[in-house]
């Protein structure tokens, strides 16, 4: 496990670095240039050429490469060409926002999806077992934003039960704002995903309840509830976890569309505008940082899939 | 001796609320105004870059200049108390107002104003009014109280230019995220991203504001601008960006809407330069075959107005010239074949990629149709705008919004990026600014603005409307937001 373990961790940093330089050049492969950022109409060729200079997009590229690979050696993700703040502080602000909000919406959404995904494979002849694959089916079909605007127009705007936008300036130290801030904003997020994760947990319910080994645990006297938990919940685990790696990663990511609807200050809000800007150090920051995060949990789900199964363990680390 | 002061002090005290309860009745001076808005600041320096959004917060707010651009449009002193031209007008002597200090507690100087002015015209300042500043040649402080600048030619709008120089402490430094201004507010917090606020400042030397304070929550999408009034979040949101939108706030127990004048006009900019552009029977024909109301109903419903030239009505040599290429398809076909075009011709329409102006873009295709021409819709980003069509200039045709104050002047720059060269407007341009009366400089901007329009220099569309909604407890707001302005100082809040 040990030795998998630095090989993963190998992988996870050369996986980063590749990803950088990738970033790097596809950014300046976009039409435009950083300094239209700082500009408005009325500005004249020294201005231009002023703010090209300040972002350094009148050097070559090799140079702007070798300046962001030094940077980022001493992890340093550079000033913003736009506000001419450092990156990485303004990143960790917007993740105390995309981080609980990624977090709790994963967390409700396992906590609906795997109850209610065993129940529909358990009783898939029932009505209700069939109702709820038809939910779910449904909350696949529903895009995230729709779902954020028709809970905003109800719980917000009819109801006025909580703020349909926005999160308080004080951030978490403002605790009940914040808390309720994100209230519709993870409501939005988990419907959507547990829908999905439902059918995932219900199709691999349905694989364990017709594998051999629980009718051979059955045969040998162990009692339903039993067999499933001690050798079901187990066996079905292993593919789940892959599914929840994949979901929580692109939860992290899909976030930037409700942050929108919300107007939350989060990463992906971030993300946007400094895509719109032609903010180089800020589109890699972020991208950096967030392909680090789903580095990090498709890195997690290797392990906790390890830990779960000896079979894995001895396949890869038996080489 | 201590009793009749304070006696003195208490009759004082009490007729100043009495006046301001008279003033305002029933406003709450401790009010907070929340105020929504799609413009947040990228940073807090209007000459690094920072984008409308900063006037929006800072202007008149928490930074003040010599002049201060009024909301109709004209311009008087604010920290000049005295403007003195020489006979020649070369030499214009200001005199500062007594007793106003920087929210850092120190007292305003010359050398704040001549360090002030000199940030703007500096080399790395983006600032946009960099260039009408380039008149100036030098800038004395004689004493404490006296700036004495210096031009090279005259300038009548030298007060409106400096109406755009915020006056900063000489000693604050970097203002990108922080301030020291002489504003009735300070700033109490800024947070990217999400939210600005202001206070007001104890130490202002002219009348105190009719709340305590203000702050600007930051909004990237309409709709959450807009629910955020309805579920009162805010009290008052700066510009709504669709007539539809307006619906929701039909309730007038609940919401006002009020429509100002904006200065942000819908344009076709034709390349001048290249044909078949360089044909002034080419321009006038397509400026002929739109139906400019029909496109402006149906962006703005009943809002907004129709332009028949590039001057809005709060300029002061705005005059109605509508009728000078009038909607009329047949002297536009007629117009073509004169100029050489009798099956028209095609060209490409660089279009930015936010409303209005891809709807823009399809109806000028369908309209021009209508006379044979194609149009080609390239859509693009507003970065690659700047770089492709106004630094490169490399285009045929494009949509623009342009929303500067008074910038007919742009078509006396033959350099500009439609590249619309006149030299009669180029002079004209020139002796309006060396104006010595203000009326003098109407008179010559109405007459370039005529022949530019004869000229047809570019399809000018339509003026945007500019509606700002609040809750009816709100009151005392801006409605013409001139320059994204947005003065805090007189709203006061039931």
């Amino acid at each position: 496990m040990g030795r998998y373990l630095l090989r993963r961790t190998f992988v996870l940093a050369l996986s980063l670095i590749a990803a950088g330089l990738v970033l790097f050049v596809l950014l300046r492969l976009l039409p435009g240039d950083p300094a239209a950022a700082l500009l408005s109409v009325g500005a004249d060729e020294a201005q231009i050429a002023a703010a090209r200079a300040q972002v350094g997009s009148d050097q070559p590229i090799w140079v702007q490469l070798g300046m962001f690979l030094s940077d980022l050696a001493r992890f340093d993700l550079g000033k913003s060409f736009v506000s001419g703040t450092p990156v990485l502080p303004e990143i960790a602000a917007r993740l105390s926002v995309t981080l609980p909000l990624t977090v709790a919406s994963f967390l409700l959404a396992v906590a609906i999806a795997v109850p209610l995904g065993i129940i529909s494979a358990l009783r898939a002849d029932r009505w209700y077992g069939a109702l709820l694959s038809a939910v779910s089916q449904l909350g696949i079909a529903v895009p995230v934003f729709w779902i954020g605007v028709l809970l905003i127009w109800l719980v917000a705007v009819k109801w006025r039960m909580l703020p349909a936008s926005g999160f308080p300036m004080k951030g978490w130290q403002d605790f009940p704002g914040a808390f309720r801030a994100l209230i519709l904003p993870v409501l939005t997020i988990s419907l959507v995903m547990s829908a999905s994760l439902m059918r995932y947990v219900r199709s691999a319910t349905l694989d364990v309840l017709g594998a051999d080994y629980l009718r051979n645990a059955r045969a040998l006297g162990a009692s339903f509830p039993r067999a499933l938990i001690r050798h079901g919940i187990r066996n079905g685990a292993v593919p789940v976890i892959s599914i929840l790696g994949i979901e929580l990663a692109s939860t992290l990511l899909g976030a930037v569309v409700v942050e929108r609807v919300f107007a939350l200050p989060g990463l992906g809000s971030m993300l946007l505008l400094g895509i719109q800007q032609r903010d180089y150090p800020t589109v890699q920051g972020v991208l950096l940082v967030s392909t680090l995060l789903v580095l990090l949990i498709g890195f997690v789900a290797d392990v906790v899939q390890r830990l779960i199964d000896p079979r894995l363990r001895e396949t890869v680390a038996g080489r | 001796m201590n009793t009749k002061r304070l006696s003195v002090h208490i009759f004082g005290l009490a007729s100043a609320a009495l006046l301001s309860a008279g003033a305002a009745l029933a406003a709450d001076p401790a009010a907070v105004i929340r105020v929504g808005s799609l413009y947040e600041p990228q940073n807090l320096d209007n000459t690094a870059g920072a984008g409308q959004g900063i006037n929006e917060a800072f202007n008149d707010n928490v930074y003040e200049a010599l002049f201060r651009l009024n909301d109709d449009g004209s311009v008087t002193p604010a920290l000049a108390e005295k403007h003195e031209v020489s006979e020649d007008g070369l030499t214009h002597s200001f005199t500062l107002k007594p007793g106003v200090t920087f929210h850092s507690g120190e007292p305003l100087t010359a050398t704040d104003v001549k360090y002030s002015i000199e940030r703007v015209t500096a080399e790395t300042s983006k600032s946009s009014r960099k260039k009408s500043l380039s008149t100036i040649e030098s800038i004395d402080t004689p004493d404490d109280k006296t700036v004495v600048i210096k031009l090279k030619s005259k300038s009548i709008s030298l007060p409106y230019n400096l109406s755009y120089v915020w006056v900063v402490n000489d000693a604050a430094g970097d203002i990108t995220a922080k301030e020291d201004g002489t504003g009735p507010y300070k700033l109490a917090d800024w947070k990217r991203g999400s939210a600005l606020s202001l206070e007001a400042f104890d130490g202002y030397w002219g009348d105190k504001p009719a709340n305590s304070g203000a702050i600007f929550s930051y909004f990237t999408e309409a709709a959450a601008l807009n629910n955020a009034l309805l579920t009162d979040a805010v009290d008052v949101i700066t510009s709504v960006q669709s007539p539809d939108a307006l619906a929701q706030f039909e309730d007038a127990s609940a919401f006002k809407i009020s429509e100002g004048k904006s200065t942000t006009k819908q344009i076709m900019a034709y390349n001048d330069r290249v044909a078949p552009f360089d044909n002034v029977k080419v321009r006038k024909a397509l400026a002929r075959a739109v139906d400019k109301k029909k496109l402006l109903e149906a962006i703005w419903g009943d809002r907004g107005m129709v332009l028949g030239s590039f001057v809005p009505p709060t300029d002061a040599w705005y005059e109605d010239l509508t009728s000078v290429d009038a909607y009329d398809p047949e002297s536009a076909k007629a117009l073509l074949a004169e100029a050489g075009f009798p099956e028209g011709f095609t060209f490409t329409l660089e279009t930015p990629n936010y409303d209005p102006h891809p709807i823009t873009a399809e109806f000028l295709k369908a309209e021009l149709a209508k006379i044979g021409v194609t149009v080609n819709i390239h859509v693009i980003t507003a970065n690659e705008w700047y770089t492709k069509v106004y630094q490169a200039k490399d285009f045929q045709a494009t949509l623009q919004e342009h929303v500067n104050h008074r910038d007919v002047v742009f078509y006396g720059n033959p350099d500009f990026y439609w590249g619309y060269n006149n030299p009669k407007v180029t002079e004209l341009v020139a002796a309006a600014e060396a104006s010595d009366t203000e009326a003098q400089q109407a008179d010559k901007l109405r007459e370039a603005n005529r022949i530019i329009t004869e000229d047809a220099a570019s399809n000018w569309l339509f003026l945007y409307p500019q509606i700002v909604v609040s809750n009816t407890a709100t009151t005392g707001y801006p409605l013409n937001g001139l320059n994204a302005q947005f003065f805090l100082r007189g709203i006061a809040k039931e």
